[in-house]
């Protein structure tokens, strides 16, 4: 029976877990991500899954007890953040270059130095490039919908890749919102068995992984990979499509929020789409044509959908929660700007980076990103391309 | 006091104080490290500084438990207890972290409690003035994420707890091994100074080298 409880990102991540119930977990704790991992553990004890959970003795291990696992051929899950995400970095690539299906919840959580323990999208953007799918996630009910959709996102045999769930270290990990579950055999149904392609102890098919491949063959399966990222951009949209016709939220890669015949408008991803909703409405209030397009999906790049989205626009900003240091622009900003380029759309862009460290983002603060970007319109260019929101002594 | 501090990564302090030790080997360098550091996520390096015998003190604050994210079993973790990654109590087996650097080659290795407080100090003060590789673990209590769920609600319950098992090797060896049992030994383990053994230490045998070969 479905039911609608109050439940952290945390808590819902956990509870998709539960009835996802894969053959194997492995982790290691750090905040924000730990809540997970406990909720887990306590599911474990109490029979509710048949879930063998491996409490290793670092990240590192977790995801290569992971890797093996998924090449044995089982559905595989795991958890982090930050320094975790970061000590898993070598593993990230071994798992998306042997193109294993394993579902990772990344609470987003920046990285050291200096230590902080809060939010920001610096772990996840980091990892960019390791070939792993990455969805963000606005609040607690997308947290437990995406990680149920990307089972069936990894394990399609025309994909078999990695797939990264990124949710807001306390923003949305922490923070209890209503979230509507469903029925424990509506998920079951919905993410079938895991058929593996190839599995390792296959006696009577007997494979070798990740063998020594040297510059005759590497650049092709090094393509291989690439391509099958490129083209599970179709079946993200297809699986949220037939999330959406079966239980009523229906996904794709990215979200328009008054889009249509918004002049000026904010691309970012995770919980600020969140506030910004709220920043919009209040504008439209005064008769300001503001709209915001979220990004669900940031690898594999929705580059054709969101030019096509954003193409009528006067003045975009796109707000990330990271840098690039040394970078032309931060991530998401650069991936958009070429994007657009690709298209031949022709937009006055601006980039605004913000709450770095956990630094709290506020619907004011958001009002004066689009207060910026009036002028902008009005004027027909930007005065200032690279911005950083409320950091003292930076104007 | 008058020191300079260095926050590394976790796992990875005994590498950053291995670096600076080499470089700037008339330094005293102490590491500050806990059980899920130096027993699980950097135990590998524990290990090869014990081996090196690099003249570093690494004080282990062993509270059984992953405290700071909410208490996960650690390596630590007594077999039986509770946490919240083990609802129903820890199956696995422990490391005895003392045995376990002296095997590798550390050449003083103590233990002591919260409790223990002037005795830990003691330990402490002569791991510093130790010249090799000195490891000191010392019990400390976490009532919150360790105490509360194994029936030990208070610190101070904790700290009586450490009174009640610890036992001085002075003592535990006029004991019989039956009378052990739930005993934690206290006081100096290993001291190869006190014992006449000369191991050589990783910094000197690293600046003897630079000396051998640049006067070659």
């Amino acid at each position: 029976m479905r039911k609608k409880i109050g439940l952290t990102g945390d808590g819902a991540a956990a509870e998709a877990m539960r009835q996802i119930d894969p053959e194997v977990v492995a982790v290691y704790p750090i905040t924000p991500q730990t809540e997970i991992v406990e909720r887990f553990a306590e599911f474990v004890a109490e029979g509710l899954v048949q879930t063998e959970l491996i409490n290793v003795e670092s990240e590192h291990s977790a995801l290569s007890a992971c890797c093996g696992s998924s090449m044995a051929g089982v559905r595989t899950m795991t958890c982090t953040s930050a320094q975790g995400l970061a000590l898993m970095h070598e593993m990230l690539y071994i798992a998306a270059g042997n193109r294993l299906p394993i579902v990772m919840v990344n609470v987003n959580r920046t990285l050291s130095a200096p230590i902080n323990i809060h939010n920001d999208q610096s772990d996840s953007l980091g990892s960019r490039d390791a070939g792993w799918i990455q969805l963000y996630c606005e609040n607690p009910q997308e947290v437990y919908d995406t990680v149920i959709q990307a089972v069936r996102i990894a394990e399609d045999h025309q994909v078999m890749l990695p797939v990264m769930v990124c949710l807001d270290g306390f923003i949305v990990s922490h923070n209890m919102e209503p979230v509507e579950l469903l029925d424990d055999g509506e998920v079951k149904e919905f993410i079938g068995e895991f058929k593996p392609r190839l599995n390792l102890l296959d006696t009577e098919r007997p494979i070798t992984a990740g063998n020594l491949t040297l510059p005759e063959y590497f650049f092709e399966h090094k393509y291989a990979q690439v391509y099958a990222l490129e083209q599970s951009k179709e079946k993200i949209e297809e699986v949220g499509r037939e999330f959406g016709d079966r239980f009523g939220r229906r996904y794709g890669l990215v979200e328009g929020y008054k889009l249509d015949d918004a002049e000026i408008a904010v691309i970012t991803l995770g919980s600020m789409a969140g506030t910004a909703r709220v920043a919009v409405d209040a504008l439209r209030g005064e008769g300001i044509k503001a709209g915001l397009l979220k990004m669900r999906c940031y690898r594999p790049f929705p580059v054709q959908e969101l030019a096509g989205a954003l193409k009528n626009i006067r003045a975009a900003a796109v707000m990330e929660k990271a840098v690039s240091p040394g970078a032309p622009g931060p991530a998401v900003f650069s991936d958009i700007i070429a994007a657009l380029y690709r298209q031949s759309v022709r937009i006055n862009l601006i980039s605004y980076v913000a709450g770095l460290g956990g630094r709290d983002v506020p619907v004011k603060s958001i009002h004066r990103v689009y207060e910026h970007l009036q002028k902008v319109a009005a004027s027909g260019e930007p005065d200032r391309i690279l911005n950083y929101l409320d950091l003292r002594g930076w104007e | 006091m008058n020191f300079n501090t260095l926050h590394t990564t976790h796992g990875r302090a005994i590498p950053f104080a291995t670096g600076l030790k080499l470089a700037r080997p008339e330094l005293t360098v102490i590491v500050i490290t806990g059980d899920g550091d130096a027993a699980a996520i950097g135990g590998n390096h524990l290990i090869h500084a014990a081996r090196r015998n690099i003249d570093l003190t690494a004080v282990c604050f062993n509270n059984n438990i992953y405290g700071m994210t909410s208490g996960q079993y650690s390596p630590l973790t007594p077999k039986s207890k509770k946490a919240a990654t083990a609802p129903y109590g820890n199956i696995e087996n422990n490391f005895d972290l003392c045995r376990l650097v002296i095997a590798a080659g550390a050449s003083y290795v103590a233990r002591g409690t919260a409790y223990h407080v002037r005795s830990l100090i003691r330990l402490i003060t002569r791991g510093i003035r130790h010249r090799g590789f000195a490891f000191i673990e010392a019990l400390s209590p976490c009532p919150t994420y360790y105490g509360r769920i194994n029936g030990l609600d208070s610190a101070i319950s904790m700290l009586q707890w450490q009174k009640e098992h610890a036992l001085d090797i002075k003592a535990a060896s006029r004991k019989r091994p039956y009378e052990l049992e739930d005993k934690i030994i206290i006081g100096e383990l290993f001291n190869s100074e006190a014992r006449g053994l000369n191991i050589p230490e990783f910094s000197q045998e690293y600046w003897n080298l630079i000396k051998r070969v640049k006067d070659k």
